[in-house]
């Protein structure tokens, strides 16, 4: 019993070992259990019939000979939702979307009407045999084109409405205008600023496209009045809510069960048509309904990213300060405004604008504008609108360096909140918890030799022989992540809290159920660590469970990094609470004070006497048998945490390209990420989620892009055409770390898994310009495919 | 829609079947075998997800009719590992973290199984190459590369240590 103590440290598997997965050895084996391996005792099919068009009147929907053919059980359109008044549904931001298209479309692939039939087959055969008759529509597609006097009217159901969830609206495509920051001080530092830039960039509409697409089966039972239905959510709870006010049914006999989810990336934080008219179906037909989209249905319509226009501004001295910052952004919400946002925060957290610099004055703007695109504005791997937020101000410290003449390193250098300003408020208001840049700054720099790559691009310059263009990409970014405190952040009027309940076994083994669900983070191994270095059980024998409505505590979910920051506060917390109990049994067994004990690894001690512990082991089978008198048996807590701030990673990326002259095409040479996510509580599932992130920052700088011809035909929202990056044309990644713990997390952590996408994508625009900036260029925009950056060398006229 | 009886050797068992002559093998092998560890991931063969293994080939499963699979001998993940014990694919993508929300990891486990019998000793410009006709949104594929490296390592030196199924 007595063993080293480093042994029965490393016998836990706690925090900071890189634990293998818990998960893995249902997924390697085939046996993992996502929504499409849901089946059920007289399960039937749904499909969706959708619009060929992005803005016409429906005239006539014939069900007829749907209808008539072998196997299909029901053909619904919105007349048939309108008496369960379900044919429009609320959005996360205030708004309303059709359920099913109601007298008119509004975008390309919107949902017309459903079929229910015996398989998939009949079911997509029956959607083939609905004939739907439309009178078209004119169509806008630019959301600067749709804020003009004389544009269509895409939102006929607002007539009249000048109010919307966010204040004003000013025009018939108007959502709304967010601001904040401080206006007036804003203009005043560019008043009397002595070097000012400015710089328009689009980021481009994009999808997280994870692997699974999404889906659900729902099961009513008549007899009972119980819904249950699995579903592809990054938020189960919330879906539970969602769909108790929608349908009438109380919460209490709803349960939504996330299983396997097959990657979420913030793609399976809405609540979409899909999910209801599967719901619906299931009541209506008293039968279980599943519904999984296809790759097309998934890139179409359930939700896309970013569609920001931006344009920045900076105000600095000839020395490079930065004095001022401003920001308007149009921000184009497609048809309904579904996105995915704090409810107060239409923009998200985009006021994270200021970056990781000192910045005295700053404002911002964000007009959100309809248009004849699908729904959706989600937080692709990031946490709402961060993404955006940094690649402006990262791109804009990139552009004044350049026209300063300074290194833009050390322009960052001058510009970093220093270590000594933690806790610092920024311009917008956001309290950054702690930070260490310049440290993280100089690891990097130092790492890849950054005068020699300067020299060597120096040489590259001047050889005109030269093949390729050098450029070498830098980016210092900080995230604001883990929403967050409930008196700022609410999904629907739930405050975004996080909970975890942990029972501890008699034997001493435990489970902990929690309001989060994993998409591949590896929960299931990393929160049982916390349990185990907080407990002194090993994590071998904590199960740990999420998802399931009906056993796990109420959770807002699993997007926006807030796992770790949330709900691992939330376990750390809720096993302090076990953790004083236990002490209380410890002591009454070795009949000495709790004050006399002392907790070692996995054991209370009678201080300064090794001899005399009590295991948690021990305690637990005491906790069930003889507890101290006035004690109540049993070992288990439930902890809601509500966080008292966001936590702040950031990191410090580095990349150099090798751009091929004649073609345009771009050799990713390194790529250098250095993080800094607080205490780190499994080092190999770190290391894994910024690969991935990295990856599809990757993806999303240097080729993503959902794009619309003028009639609002979705271009490339296929596999064949939507860039999902292979093996092959992955760069490599180095990885390297600091910490700077949360002050204000239980743990110290502050969340990563974000970091890596929101940071990488402007360190391949930063390195892309780079390459071009001594011919003047100052931006290009996204996605830099070879095509795109040829004719940016051909305008140059490096290119033929 | 009449059905033909279609006969196969999957994962060593004999199944024989009357399907419909449209039905994709993804679909017959997982709603009819109940064998859902191959994924739907695209339905137009690029993301690989539905990856098994037909007469010593990999064949992407959505795009493959299960009439066409008459006398074929298919190996799918859940014929992976044997005798309780895991394949050194399997090992090799638990050991070096080769997978997150593991959608991609069945199809990915085939592809690899093939690819190293084709190629034993691959650089890792070949396992990238070899594996590209499968996706995966989590990884980044780095810590994938290291899997297969070390099942082809594992199955050139087989050591005596293994991984219980």
């Amino acid at each position: 019993m007595n063993a080293p103590l480093k042994e029965r440290e490393q016998a836990l598997m706690g925090i900071g070992e890189s634990r293998l997965r818990k998960e893995d050895a249902r997924f390697i084996q085939g046996k993992g259990n996502y929504v499409d391996d849901v089946k059920m005792p007289g399960m039937l099919h749904m499909d969706i019939v959708r619009s060929p068009l992005a803005h016409a009147r429906i005239k006539r929907i014939n069900k007829e000979a749907a209808l008539a053919m072998p196997g299909v059980h029901a053909v619904l359109t919105a007349d048939d939702l309108k008496p369960l008044k379900l044919h429009w549904m609320p959005t996360l931001a205030g708004d309303v979307q059709a359920v099913l298209a109601d007298e008119k479309v509004v975008f390309q692939m919107q949902e017309v009407a459903i079929v229910i039939a015996d398989d998939r087959y009949i079911a997509a055969d029956a959607v083939e045999a609905v004939e739907v008759e439309y009178e078209e529509l004119p169509v806008v597609i630019n959301p600067f084109d749709a804020l003009k006097p004389d544009a269509p009217v895409i939102r006929e159901d607002l007539a009249g409405k000048t109010e919307g969830a966010h204040g004003a609206r000013t025009h018939h495509n108007h959502i709304f205008t967010w601001e904040a920051g401080d206006k007036s001080s804003a203009d005043a530092a560019f008043a009397n600023a002595p070097v000012t830039v400015k710089q328009d960039m689009f980021y481009p509409r994009v999808h997280p496209c994870p692997l699974e697409t999404c889906g659900c089966v729902a099961s009513f039972d008549p007899v009972r009045g119980e819904l249950t239905t699995y579903i592809t959510s990054q938020a189960p709870h919330v879906v539970r809510t969602v769909v108790s006010m929608l349908s009438g049914i109380p919460e209490s006999k709803v349960r939504i069960i996330s299983p396997d989810i097959g990657g979420g990336f913030g793609n399976k934080v809405g609540v979409y048509p899909g999910y209801v008219c599967a719901i619906v179906a299931s009541i209506v037909l008293g039968r279980p309904v599943k519904w999984v989209e296809d790759r097309i249905e998934n890139l179409s319509s359930t939700a896309f990213a970013r569609d920001y226009h931006m344009s920045g501004e900076l105000a600095a001295t000839p020395d490079g300060k930065i004095t001022g910052l401003r920001v308007e952004v149009v921000a184009d919400h497609g048809a309904f405004d579904a996105c995915a946002d704090p409810t107060k925060f239409p923009a998200g957290m985009f006021h994270i604008v200021s970056g990781s610099y000192d910045i005295p004055a700053a404002h911002c703007s964000v007009k959100g504008v309809y248009t004849n695109k699908a729904p959706g504005g989600v937080a692709y791997r990031c946490s709402f609108r961060v993404t955006e937020a940094v690649y402006l101000i990262e791109r804009m410290v990139d552009v004044l360096a350049q026209k300063l003449g300074i290194d833009k390193a050390e322009i960052r250098a001058r510009n970093f909140i220093r270590k000594d300003q933690f806790p610092y408020t920024s311009a917008f208001g956001f309290e950054y918890d702690s930070g260490d840049y310049h440290t993280a700054l100089q690891k990097v720099l130092d790492a890849v030799d950054y005068k020699a790559l300067r020299a060597e691009q120096a040489a590259k310059r001047a050889d005109p022989n030269s093949p390729t263009l050098m450029g070498i990409g830098l980016v210092t970014f900080t995230e604001v992540v883990g929403a967050g405190p409930s008196k700022m952040c609410d999904i629907l009027g739930v405050g975004m809290f996080d909970s975890c309940e942990i029972r501890v076994h008699p034997t001493g083994s435990a489970i902990a159920r929690m309001g989060t669900i994993t998409q591949g983070q590896g929960h299931q191994t990393t929160y049982a660590q916390i349990i185990a270095t907080e407990l002194g059980i090993p994590s071998e024998v904590i199960q740990v469970e999420e998802g399931d409505t009906s056993t796990a505590p109420y959770g807002l979910g699993t997007y926006g990094s807030r796992s770790t920051p949330v709900a691992g506060a939330a376990i750390a917390l809720a096993a302090r609470k076990i953790h004083a109990k236990a002490r209380k049994i410890a002591a009454h067994l070795l009949e000495v004070a709790e004050g006399d004990l002392e907790w070692e690894v996995d054991r209370f001690k009678v201080r300064g006497d090794d001899s005399r512990f009590k295991t948690m082991k021990d305690i637990s089978w005491a906790a069930y048998n003889q507890p101290p008198e006035g004690l109540e048996p049993g070992l288990e807590a439930v902890h809601y945490y509500d966080p008292p701030n966001f936590t702040y990673p950031f990191g410090i990326y580095l990349c150099v390209v090798d751009i091929d002259k004649a073609t345009g095409e771009t050799k990713i040479r390194r790529f250098y990420a250095l993080d800094d996510c607080g205490t780190r509580i499994n080092p190999m599932i770190i290391d894994g989620q910024i690969h991935g992130g990295l990856t599809e920052g990757f993806a999303v700088a240097m080729g993503q892009l959902l794009s619309f011809d003028e009639q609002g035909n979705i271009q490339g929202n296929s596999l064949m055409d939507y860039f999902v990056p292979t093996a092959v044309e992955t760069p490599k990644w180095e990885t390297d770390y600091t910490v700077t713990p949360s002050p204000h997390h239980p743990l110290g952590a502050k969340g990563v898994a974000e970091s890596p996408h929101v940071g990488s994508i402007p360190t391949f625009t930063s390195a892309i310009v780079d390459a071009l900036s001594h011919l003047g260029v100052t931006h290009v925009d996204m996605p830099h495919t070879a095509y795109r950056t040829w004719k940016e060398l051909k305008r140059l006229g490096v290119a033929q | 829609m009449s059905k033909k009886l279609v006969s196969m050797t999957i994962n060593g068992n004999k199944v024989e079947e009357a399907v419909e002559p449209r039905t994709l093998l993804i679909h017959f092998l997982r709603e009819k075998l109940n064998l859902t560890g191959a994924h739907i991931g695209c339905e137009t063969s690029h993301c690989g997800a539905c990856t098994v293994d037909i007469d010593g080939e990999s064949v992407k499963s959505c795009t493959c009719l299960a009439v066409q699979c008459e006398g074929a001998d298919i190996k799918t993940v859940e014929g992976l590992a044997s005798g309780g014990v895991l394949h050194a694919v399997q090992e090799g993508f638990y050991k070096e973290h080769g997978l997150q929300c593991g959608f991609c990891t069945p199809g990915m486990l085939m592809r690899a199984y093939r690819l190293l019998q084709e190629n034993p000793d691959p650089t890792e410009e070949e396992i990238r190459v070899g594996m590209s006709g499968n996706l995966c949104r989590c990884t980044g594929y780095q810590n994938i590369v290291k899997a297969v490296q070390y099942a082809s390592r594992k199955l050139r030196e087989p050591a005596t240590d293994t991984v219980a199924a």
